[in-house]
């Protein structure tokens, strides 16, 4: 090869790994709930910068945000009720009645009701948002926490924490229709996205498992190991699965990782390090990033979806607990 | 250096205004002399290859693993996220290669002194600066040739910079190799003998790695010693392992590429003179140089 060949060669493998790094995404509006500090923290997801930080009430957990992107949910759990941020203007616009101590809630496909676990009170609360009233209480197992509602909106999961069962419920009906034991302390369920399949994660049983919705048994647990880390410091919490549904994310609480997990063949494909206690999890609306609440280090860690490789961590609130991301 | 003739042996300074100057190429010829005895010296010693890449292989493979825990995370610049343990000690590894392989092939020139390949050398037509800082460039190429072994061996240990950090790495490898196989030089002219190097060795490889943020971030050394920080910010190789730290992530130091520059230049002009005859360091050593 001439120098001037050897030249260019170099010039063209520099280009292409440049190429491998991050290109700056769409920027969306990251919303984190800090349960101690009692505010929600606006991140841009271009700079990972805090924007804006919102008073919130007390205790501020679950966290989600309506289908066209104009109001944020919220769980002020220690004031018994559900707060509503109007994502335009980042200010508090209503409330919801939510019965006591909301901690976790889902919306439903349609966007009309929001399903909320109450865990103090052992029932999983329908509200109807265009009227912004509770229309059934369903009873479920102690301490209920992990919601999910499948893609076509006909089942709800719920999890009861000290009951160790994920408690299905007919949305119609409002009825429970089964119920599947699973792990210690379960605390998130997760629909796949052709809704064949509810992953359900166990804290204490250092799980997740994977129940399939039509026989509704449990068909695999997953279980992580990573060296030099006790079991019991392993904790599921939080778990999030790609639209396109090849790759699930689950949060592992104080082992300060987020394991990546093939849907097909249920492998751990990646341990990736984040913050302390990493609890819940969000996408960007494009599925390229994932972003991590690490409550202990007080910071959320953005995800490259594409390389699972932890981009940057972002300090925020006291005790950051929940994430969503405006669409707008 | 057997390409040249030597037509100056008689004396010590051969290029005169008599002597027709030479021209590059002839200077290309003494540099590629002087390159291609070092890369064969290292790849005929094996044990030294081996040596030199277990060495930082042991720090990570073991000792990383041990103190992962220990040591918890943090997040500094140039990190943006948390790092383990391994990845951190990296840049710090790469620079202890770069510093036992300068002073290796320093120990050469003690060597070749003592086995009278030196004389050799020192009686080519060609100034004795250049042929100390061809000399130098042949140990920095055989010193950065390791880091990228070790480098590559980290890769698939799982220990990885962006793919773009491996090219931004090399020029920072290039001057820190430069000021630490210049230290090396300055020190090994004044080793009278091959046995004094080992006390060397232990006086100044050592210190500088551990008095350095080789292994552990320097505000974990402040918290616990504010004396021993002030002594890791004199150390020439703090500078030059945040600067291969920075340059992994695509970024530059300022600070640390200040210092490392002039040290580079300090050590190299040290090293120039103590061993240009006319400036007594080395006639001083040839009072011993028999008892060798």
């Amino acid at each position: 090869m001439t120098g001037k060949g050897r030249f260019l060669a170099a010039g063209v493998m520099a280009a292409s790994m440049a190429g491998l790094l991050p290109m700056p995404a769409f920027a969306y509006k990251v919303y984190v709930s800090n349960e101690k500090d009692n505010t929600v923290s606006v991140v841009d997801s271009t700079t990972m910068e805090v924007v804006n930080t919102i008073q919130v009430g007390q205790r501020p957990r679950g966290i989600t945000i309506s289908h066209d992107g104009k109001f944020i949910y919220l769980c002020a759990s220690d004031d018994d009720t559900i707060e509503i941020i109007d994502t335009a203007t980042d200010q508090i616009v209503g409330s919801l009645p939510s019965g006591p101590d909301p901690e976790l809630f889902v919306l439903s496909p349609d966007g009309k009701r929001l399903y909320v676990a109450n865990e103090d009170d052992n029932l999983v609360t329908v509200i109807d948002l265009e009227t912004k009233k509770v229309i059934a209480e369903v009873p479920v197992g102690v301490e209920p926490e992990g919601m999910g509602v499948s893609p076509d909106g006909s089942v709800m999961v719920n999890t009861s924490e000290t009951t160790n069962m994920a408690h299905f419920i007919d949305t119609e009906t409002h009825e429970i229709s089964d119920n599947v034991l699973v792990d210690s302390r379960p605390r998130f369920a997760e629909f796949t996205p052709d809704g064949s399949q509810v992953w359900v994660s166990a804290e204490i049983g250092g799980t997740v498992s994977v129940i399939d919705n039509a026989s509704r048994e449990v068909i695999h647990k997953i279980t992580f190991e990573i060296p030099g880390l006790r079991s019991e410091s392993i904790q599921p919490v939080g778990v999030r699965i790609t639209a396109d549904g090849t790759k699930a994310y689950v949060a592992l609480g104080p082992a300060n990782r987020v394991a990546v997990v093939d849907t097909k063949t249920y492998e751990v494909l990646k341990y990736i390090l984040v913050g302390q206690r990493v609890w819940q999890l969000a996408f960007t609306p494009d599925q390229k990033t994932v972003i991590s609440t690490n409550g202990v280090s007080n910071d959320i860690t953005f995800i490259d979806v594409a390389t699972d490789e932890p981009v940057q961590s972002v300090t925020v609130g006291a005790l950051p607990w929940g994430v969503v991301v405006s669409p707008n | 250096m057997n390409t040249q003739p030597a037509t100056g042996a008689t004396t010590t300074r051969p290029v005169n205004a008599a002597s027709k100057p030479f021209g590059l190429r002839s200077y290309l010829v003494c540099l590629k002399g002087i390159l291609v005895r070092e890369g064969l010296r290292f790849l005929n010693q094996r044990e030294r290859f081996i040596s030199s890449l277990v060495r930082p292989l042991l720090w990570l493979f073991i000792f990383a693993a041990g103190f992962r825990q220990v040591l918890g995370v943090s997040i500094i610049p140039p990190y943006k996220t948390y790092v383990l343990y391994e990845v951190y000690i990296s840049p710090g590894l790469c620079g202890m290669i770069l510093l036992f392989s300068g002073m290796q092939s320093s120990l050469s020139m003690v060597y070749d002194r003592e086995m009278g390949n030196m004389r050799t050398l020192l009686v080519s037509p060609f100034p004795r600066w250049y042929l100390l800082v061809s000399k130098l460039l042949a140990g920095v190429t055989v010193s950065i040739a390791q880091v990228y072994v070790f480098l590559a061996v980290a890769w698939f240990w799982g220990v990885k910079a962006p793919p773009i950090g491996y090219v931004f790495v090399l020029p920072a490898l290039f001057l820190s190799g430069l000021m630490l196989c210049g230290l090396g030089m300055f020190l090994s002219s004044m080793i009278k003998q091959l046995e004094n190097f080992s006390g060397v060795m232990n006086f100044v490889i050592f210190p500088m790695y551990f008095a350095s943020p080789a292994l552990y971030p320097l505000w974990r050394i402040q918290e616990s010693s504010p004396l021993l920080y002030q002594i890791c910010l004199a150390n020439p190789f703090t500078y030059a392992v945040e600067l291969i730290r920075f340059a992994f992530y695509g970024q530059v130091d300022w600070i640390s590429l200040v210092v490392v520059a002039a040290c580079t230049a300090v050590f190299l002009a040290g090293a120039i003179i103590a061993y240009d005859p006319s400036r007594g360091l080395m006639n001083r050593k040839q009072d011993t140089g028999g008892n060798a």
